[in-house]
């Protein structure tokens, strides 16, 4: 349905997407998770034909996005970052007015124009104007403006993004009924978002594509490796961290080790194991063979949360000692 | 077709949704209106007087009323097109609905196009106002119609050429201040590009005397409908909403 190889899309200066490839099946939903800035709007803006890329290819539909942008915007629905509403209209209005320019037919339109209504629940707003809806109802008409053609597939810009939950919940359930009749892609920087809604991630960091995989999939292959929680005591009360550090990053099978907190002679670090390594019995004697005084030791879960920073966060140290395709 | 009268009839909604398409609607007709009766009275005047005085002078309502009327109206005109145009692609580039525009299956130039002249009619609309106060002189007067008719043609044809000029300024930025203030400043510019060639004619000040927008509405206004000066309205036209188009271009490219 969507594919895109090798997309890169260099402004003046920066260079926002580098060479993702990638690939939605039909009837998908694909959350594009990235922290802010790591290029998920730009990709968006060149799937939508808004903005061409530099390099590389995308498809929608078979219809290539610059050499026929006409046939792929008849087949996308767009809901960009900021819902793109004229405030002086009401909704009714409005979604009019986009039916139209999405080429509708006129006969279609009131049909089509009042199942969205129905489906997005804006009955109750149907002829207000709207600069004087909430946020909440203007993202709705955001997205009822995206489906209103009935496309094939669906862009979504931070869908949730300023919502309250209750309406997080309303918008995911709205979600979950589009996914059987169109492929959606979403992107967001909420996790729990993409565990909840998505079937399929895409990870994208500093415009590179870190990690694409299914939801389960990439939660299990990752909860492979370990994360421990210690704390580390001296006898004479002033344990030198640095030193507790380097010796905690040679112990085999480490990853990555960060420093948590320091309190009155007590150190807490927080380490990471390579994948399918256990490290516990290792680090204790580790620490008690150098003289300190083990207080803590515990292990704690990777949450996804835990993942996507480890994809996304840039490695400091030179020697990446990570393996098994993350990167 | 379809496409651009759409985007002209959002246009206009626009327009009339706001207070601005009244406001100008306003101040045009006022200002025209104190014009009108300003020329009336003295008309009405001298005629009083040349009757008194025994001596028939040759009076005519066409020349001494409303040739200077319309002349005064396309001035206006040059501080009236920026508060229309400004708005245009600006307001859509800053509140983000640019990206509906360019994301649905509508060519770019139907979308300028269709901009363009939901401008040109809301001029149409406020020049309109101005028929009032001319319909008056037809009431009660015998003023030739055609040289009124080919004034009013010149008028909307500057309109329509420095709108589109207008239109393009409004597609460089994403700041309606600016777009305005800008737009101003050129129609202020080719306005005055007449002044410093009146004594003046070598070749030099003949281009430039070619290119102010407003020695072209000279012919019109005195009821002479030369072809030369509709092609060069035209073309200007054409001419800016062809590198409007080029710059809408470049907002997919850059932004």
């Amino acid at each position: 349905m969507i594919k895109v190889e090798g997309l890169t899309k260099r402004y003046a200066r920066t260079v926002a997407v580098d060479d993702i490839s990638f690939e939605v099946e039909k009837g998908q939903i694909v959350g594009f998770l990235g922290p802010n800035g790591a290029g998920k709007t730009t990709t968006m803006r060149v799937l939508t034909c808004f903005l061409p890329p530099t390099a590389g290819k995308a498809t929608i539909c078979g219809f290539d996005v610059l050499e026929n942008p006409q046939e792929v915007k008849k087949r996308i629905g767009y809901l960009p970052e900021t819902p793109p509403l004229y405030p002086e209209m009401e909704v009714i209005e409005y979604l009019t007015f986009v039916g139209q320019i999405k080429g509708i037919p006129s006969a279609d339109i009131k049909r089509r124009a009042d199942e969205v209504i129905g489906r997005c629940a804006l009955g109750d707003v149907r002829s207000k104007l709207i600069g004087k809806l909430s946020k909440g109802f203007r993202q709705r008409v955001g997205i009822a403006q995206a489906i209103i053609h009935n496309p094939d597939v669906l862009i979504l810009d931070e869908p949730t993004s300023g919502l309250d939950p209750k309406q997080i919940i309303e918008i995911r359930e709205l979600l979950k009924a589009l996914s059987g009749e169109h492929t959606i892609i979403l992107s967001t920087h909420i996790l729990s978002e993409v565990e909840q809604s998505c079937e399929r991630v895409i990870i994208i960091s500093q415009g590179k594509l870190v990690a694409q995989d299914s939801v389960a999939n990439l939660t299990n292959r990752l909860r492979g490796s370990e994360a421990v929680s210690l704390e580390v005591e001296s006898a004479d009360g002033h344990p030198n961290p640095t030193e507790v550090q380097g010796r905690l990053e040679q112990v085999s099978g480490v990853s990555r080790v960060m420093m948590k907190d320091s309190k009155g002679g007590r150190l807490s670090f927080e380490v990471e194991s390579l994948q399918g390594r256990h490290i516990r019995a290792e680090l204790a004697r580790s620490v008690v063979n150098s003289g300190w005084n083990l207080s803590e030791l515990r292990a704690v879960g990777l949450s996804l949360e835990d993942i996507f920073l480890q994809l996304t966060t840039v490695e400091t140290k030179e020697d990446t000692k990570e393996e098994g395709g993350q990167r | 077709m379809r496409n651009i009268l759409l985007i002209c009839k959002k246009e206009l909604k626009s327009y009339f949704a706001s207070p601005i398409a009244y406001l100008l609607m306003a101040f045009f007709g006022l200002i025209f209106g104190f014009g009108f009766f300003t020329a009336t009275r003295d008309f009405v005047r001298f005629s009083f007087q040349s009757q008194m005085m025994g001596q028939q002078q040759p009076m005519n309502v066409n020349d001494q009323i409303i040739r200077p009327l319309l002349g005064f109206a396309s001035t206006i005109a040059l501080f009236l097109v920026p508060m229309i145009s400004m708005r245009l692609i600006a307001e859509e580039k800053r509140t983000g609905t640019i990206e509906l525009l360019l994301t649905s299956p509508i060519r770019d130039i139907e979308i300028i196009l269709g901009k363009w002249l939901g401008a040109v009619v809301l001029f149409l609309c406020v020049l309109g106002m101005s028929m009032l106060d001319v319909a008056m002189l037809f009431a009660w007067g015998k003023p030739d119609l055609k040289p009124v008719l080919i004034a009013y043609l010149g008028l909307i044809l500057q309109g329509a050429c420095l709108l589109a000029i207008g239109t393009f300024i409004s597609t460089t930025t994403r700041n309606q201040i600016v777009a305005g203030g800008v737009t101003f400043f050129v129609c202020l510019l080719l306005w005055l590009l007449s002044w410093f060639t009146a004594f003046d004619s070598g070749p030099a000040s003949q281009v430039v005397n070619y290119i102010s927008i407003v020695t072209h509405f000279e012919n019109f206004s005195k009821g002479v409908l030369d072809s030369k000066d509709v092609v060069f309205y035209l073309s200007m036209i054409f001419f800016s909403l062809f590198i409007t188009s080029r710059a809408m271009e470049s907002v997919r490219w850059r932004s």
